[in-house]
């Protein structure tokens, strides 16, 4: 398996005491596991503050897990030496979402895109100006633009570059954290294809994360939903889409389309303890159960699981 | 000199929802700031055309006179509402300000029509919420406390300038059914702003498409979404994405939208477009419309 999650959770101290130790946290992941096999597109999707862009940063060691395992190819992150997780990292690589404040204004392109091959010592030198090259104009950039600086670019031209940098270290797995919701939709369509090419001609899997449920299904072959730091369903995209189980998913989905949606109210906030289920406030078909009871996955059909004990009376 | 708008005809009747669609750089927001004049003047400044509301000339009408007009006869909902509040008086307060301001409510009165409009919006304890501060609450929340300001004077027309955009979808989706609720009920007309075509299909009564300045196609919903006939309509559907069509290219839109400083003699669109013809890059098409209303900005329409 290309990648592993087992469990994790991850808490930021939000209060702290007299001598500096933390008092309160906010609990912005509990629990999530999921694997991605190589070459595939997984999905993550879900609102502000629902721990979405957490699970991506932990994913590719940005973050240390406060509980659970991440493992690359099998690994555990938290145990390599330096070296092995050197060498390791290559293959994990992430793309942000701001594509504005995430190139260094007072880099060149060119010197962007050979640092990190650089840093992995990819390529001999004498071949590394052709390898640049090639990248942007993979990227749908031409080797004119190696010469510019961030701010002349367009977003959309400043996401390929984020792309290409990204693509420099020849990654196994892509973590997308919202690649294009900073960009009009005309410009998010030529991303989009941008990234399912790269994904079919270097078979690169990807961890696609984003708000949009009909960006995530147009991209992905899996989803996981993702609600106050939970997955609370996750499948096969024609699964999960076409009719889904969970309230919050239903919610969503009918949003996403524009129409009008039965929920009330908005999400709580990571830094309170639910006892039950966390969507129960806003939740349509809530009774006194969901209040107190953690929410298990139930399997629905195959790899389409719920956390939700009523999932068969609403469907 | 550059030039934003380049001659944008809208009409609006009473009790109507019209939407304004176009991407970023289009000139929405800047439209909406011209109907209020409200643009920031330098650099700013409108050099042509005219506004009338209600068969009024608003064109030389004072600072003074604006004040009466803006707040009460026409409202205005922003796009990040936690901007747009000020941090440093509790949101009853905000709200009563507008009431005794253009109503001359005694501070009583005001009071309880305030937590009348906040019940109104869906908020939750209304007595609790009035008197706190912006950064007390979510994001959702401080738009519904603004849309009570808005529609706290009953104006005659609202203008909401991309009011869901910095929220969560499924607060959006609440959001626009509680602006659609209060125009029907008060027959407000709406100018909604927006780049996201997918919520304007449900909530209005017609639908402008803008590009660099210049409306490229009108009608009601339905023309735009089953009977786009001008070729960036088109492409605007045909980027978006759907799950259900996972596997095939969506189609983009290659280029860039012109910029305020270019001269623009001929179609807008010419260098983006994809069915561009000799034509198209000589001279500048006229906005004809049908007898449906259904208007298009294009030498070479779609028909379908």
């Amino acid at each position: 398996m290309l990648l592993s999650v087992e469990k994790i959770t991850k808490e930021f101290p939000i209060q702290k005491g007299l001598f500096g130790t933390p008092t309160a946290y906010l609990r912005a992941v509990a629990g999530v596991s999921f694997d991605i096999e190589a070459g595939e597109v997984v999905g993550l999707v879900g609102e502000s503050g629902c721990g979405k862009s957490t699970v991506g940063r932990c994913v590719v060691g940005l973050h240390q897990a406060t509980d659970g395992r991440v493992l690359w190819d099998g690994k555990d992150i938290a145990k390599l030496s330096p070296e092995e997780r050197r060498t390791l990292r290559r293959r994990f690589q992430m793309v942000f979402q701001n594509p504005f404040s995430s190139l260094n204004p007072r880099q060149k392109i060119e010197d962007v895109l050979l640092e990190p091959i650089a840093v992995h010592g990819l390529f001999r030198p004498s071949e590394r100006a052709a390898a640049v090259q090639e990248l942007i104009e993979q990227v749908g950039l031409s080797s004119k633009d190696l010469q510019k600086y961030p701010h002349e670019f367009s977003g959309g031209q400043r996401q390929r570059i984020g792309i290409a940098r990204a693509l420099a270290c020849q990654p196994d797995l892509m973590v997308l954290d919202e690649p294009v919701s900073s960009l009009d939709v005309s410009v998010q369509a030529s991303i989009l294809n941008l990234l399912t090419k790269l994904n079919r001609d270097r078979k690169i899997g990807y961890l696609f994360i984003s708000h949009d449920l009909q960006v995530v299904g147009y991209i992905s072959t899996r989803v996981l939903v993702m609600y106050l730091g939970v997955v609370v369903e996750e499948g096969r995209v024609d699964q999960v889409l076409k009719s889904p189980r969970h309230p919050y998913t239903q919610t969503l989905l009918k949003a996403s389309l524009g129409a009008s949606v039965a929920v009330k109210g908005e999400q709580l906030s990571p830094a309170q303890v639910v006892p039950g289920c966390a969507f129960y406030n806003r939740c349509p078909h809530a009774e006194s159960r969901c209040s107190n009871e953690k929410q298990d996955f139930q399997e629905v059909d195959g790899v389409w699981r719920v956390a939700c004990w009523k999932w068969h009376k609403i469907g | 000199m550059g030039k934003v708008l380049r001659g944008v005809d809208l009409a609006l009747e009473e009790g109507q929802t019209l939407a304004l669609v176009g991407e970023s750089g289009c000139g929405k927001s800047v439209t909406a700031l011209s109907v209020l004049n409200l643009l920031p003047q330098p650099p700013m400044s409108k050099t042509a055309g005219r506004i009338r509301f209600e068969e009024r000339e608003m064109d030389g009408l004072s600072e003074l006179d604006w004040r009466r007009v803006r707040g009460k006869e026409i409202g205005i909902v922003f796009q990040d509402p936690v901007a747009s509040l000020n941090p440093v008086f509790t949101v009853g307060d905000q709200v009563e300000e507008a009431l005794k301001v253009h109503l001359g409510l005694t501070v009583a009165v005001a009071k309880k029509r305030t937590l009348e409009l906040l019940t109104q919006v869906g908020l939750p304890e209304p007595e609790r919420i009035a008197g706190q501060y912006p950064h007390q609450l979510s994001g959702g929340m401080c738009q519904r406390v603004m849309i009570a300001m808005a529609v706290a004077c009953e104006p005659k027309l609202l203008i909401a300038d991309e009011p869901t955009t910095a929220l969560d979808v499924t607060v959006q989706a609440q959001i626009l059914d509680l602006l659609f609720q209060m125009t029907q009920k008060s027959k407000m007309a709406v100018l909604l702003i927006t780049h996201d075509l997918r919520i304007v299909r449900n909530h209005t009564d017609r639908v402008v498409i803008l590009y660099a300045g210049e409306v490229v196609e009108e009608g009601m919903p339905d023309d735009i979404f089953l009977h786009a006939q001008h070729p960036y309509t088109e492409g605007l559907l045909a980027a978006m994405p759907t799950f259900g069509q996972q596997g095939k290219p969506l189609t983009s839109i290659e280029g860039a939208v012109p910029s305020p400083f270019d001269t623009l003699t001929a179609c807008v669109f010419a260098d983006r477009c994809p069915k561009v013809q000799e034509k198209c890059r000589k001279e500048k098409p006229l906005f004809e419309s049908e007898k449906n209303g259904h208007g298009v900005r294009c030498f070479y329409p779609s028909k379908k």
